[in-house]
């Protein structure tokens, strides 16, 4: 039977809770990295075992480390003063340096700002080399290490996609979503807040946005603005790349034309509004969302703590309450912290900045807390093991 | 040998316990004893000073003595007592909060 590895990144340190195929008995190992901020933590799927982690504070800055054993130990690549043959740059797997002039980027006062590394917010390890990975950071651009994590290469094509127009949300501005076509390995989508989403197709050269139909009447009065949404999280099906689901500041939107343009599906959701959105593991038009209230609250409405799925990919949602708080429950879930498995039934993560992990082994049919005290959860990752 | 203590959070990146020791040549300076730290502990860099600029980092202080050397710039001597082993260079993570 398939065991179910879960990485969780908290504000104060990775997690990380094994299962069998049943999902009903969990092990907890963690806190790793204990008291620093792990914004996000993934496994390579070509090496289930090699894991990749950011790590950062505000004393120390960041910091990259990896696992070659699943997450028993952990190493910052090249760290070692011995680690490196003679020659070879060592402990640069923290220098995320801009390729070329600096730019700048619209600040909160409409006034240019230069771009200033902050941290790496999400990693996403390539579907067909260990050694290779790709990091969003704040302020937003991507980078590439090709050295299993020892060093680190912007493109910078990505900036020049009308980047002096992006703008920092109240979170920063971050490249927090990277979905790497399973079928095109030129093609890469990513999304920024607030910059919307972006494509490439010559695999980071060249860049063009991809934000035709996402309206934002408040932040950005043009309603042709071509970049500048405050796009939350983008998801894809692998067996369909050209369809794209996106939780959007506002509004739920999806796309057929892998980002060509976009329509709202919000349909009856209690608020459109969210972070979170993934995808059914199995039924590519099964869609997961988290509302929250806002703009100024930023939990869920009512108190009440509800996943809602469609199953014809958007505006019919369906409430998923089984196991949930319906009561006095004042959490929020943040973009980077829901995933699912490829079990059957799929099973379906999420993680609470009340630092409660819930997972559904049903498709969300009911949920189970698999921990219930963590610090404030940032990012939910799954991997399935033989 | 200059003895140097790290703060909590980078005996654990650097996987040492306590003090660690560092040789440097004279005149044993701020720059030298990090350029040195840094050599014997590649996992460091970034984490005290800038990679680009070797600028301290804003949460990053530097004492010695009984002295606050935060602010000297890198060429600065340490204090003789530093320099002989004596007393330990310590570099501290600020205290910043709420």
């Amino acid at each position: 039977m398939s065991k179910v590895r879960v990485l969780v990144g908290t504000k104060k340190g990775a997690f990380i809770l094994t299962s069998d195929g049943k999902r009903e008995r969990w092990e907890v190992s963690g806190p790793h990295f204990a008291g620093w901020e792990i914004y996000h933590l993934k496994g390579s799927p070509v090496e289930p075992d090699r894991l990749f982690a950011s790590q950062s504070s505000g004393w120390f800055g960041q910091i990259i480390q990896r696992s070659n054993d699943g997450g028993k130990t952990w190493e910052t690549p090249d760290g070692s003063p011995t680690a490196a043959p003679e020659g070879m740059p060592q402990g640069q797997s923290n220098k995320f340096k801009y390729d070329g002039e600096v730019g700048t980027h619209k600040w909160y006062d409409g006034t240019q700002h230069p771009w200033e590394f902050k941290r790496v917010w999400h990693l996403e390890p390539s579907l067909t080399d260990p050694d290779t990975i790709f990091a969003g950071v704040e302020d937003a651009a991507l980078f590439k290490s090709v050295d299993g994590g020892k060093t680190w290469r912007e493109f910078p094509g990505l900036r020049k996609a009308k980047g002096n127009l992006w703008q920092p949300g109240a979170g920063g501005m971050a490249v927090h979503t990277i979905l790497l076509d399973p079928k095109n390995p030129e093609r890469i989508f990513v999304a920024i807040s607030a910059g919307g989403v972006f494509r490439t197709d010559d695999g980071g050269q060249t860049w063009k946005p991809a934000n035709r139909g996402l309206k934002s009447p408040y932040e950005l009065p043009d309603p042709d603005a071509e970049v500048g949404h405050c796009v939350h999280r983008i998801a894809l099906h692998p067996s369909r790349p050209g369809v794209l689901f996106m939780q959007k500041h506002w509004d739920v939107m999806r796309s057929d034309d892998a980002g060509e343009s976009w329509r709202e599906v919000s349909g009856n959701l209690p608020s459109d509004f969210g972070f979170p959105i993934d995808v059914h593991a199995h039924e590519p038009e099964t869609v997961f969302v988290v509302p929250i209230k806002s703009d100024s609250e930023h939990y869920p409405p009512d108190g009440k703590l509800r996943v809602y799925r469609s199953r014809t990919g958007g505006n019919e949602w369906e409430a998923l309450t089984k196991g949930l708080p319906q009561k006095d429950c004042y959490v929020n879930v943040l973009r980077d912290a829901m995933a699912v498995d490829s079990l059957e039934p799929c099973g379906v993560y999420f993680g609470t900045t009340g630092g409660q992990v819930y997972a559904s082994a049903d498709g969300g049919g009911s949920w189970n807390p698999i921990v219930r005290d963590l610090p404030a959860v940032y990012s939910v990752e799954v991997q399935m093991l033989p | 040998m200059i003895r140097v203590v790290l703060p909590f959070h980078l005996r654990k990146l650097a996987h040492v316990d306590g003090e660690v020791q560092v040789e440097v040549g004279n005149p044993v300076t701020l720059g030298a004893v990090l350029n040195a730290l840094e050599a014997n502990y590649p996992a460091l860099r970034g984490t005290i000073r800038e990679h680009e600029t070797l600028r301290r980092r804003p949460f990053v202080r530097f004492f010695a003595c009984k002295e606050d050397l935060s602010f000297e710039p890198p060429e600065a001597k340490l204090p003789d007592a530093v320099a002989s082993g004596e007393e330990p260079f310590l570099i501290v993570g600020a205290m910043a909060g709420g």
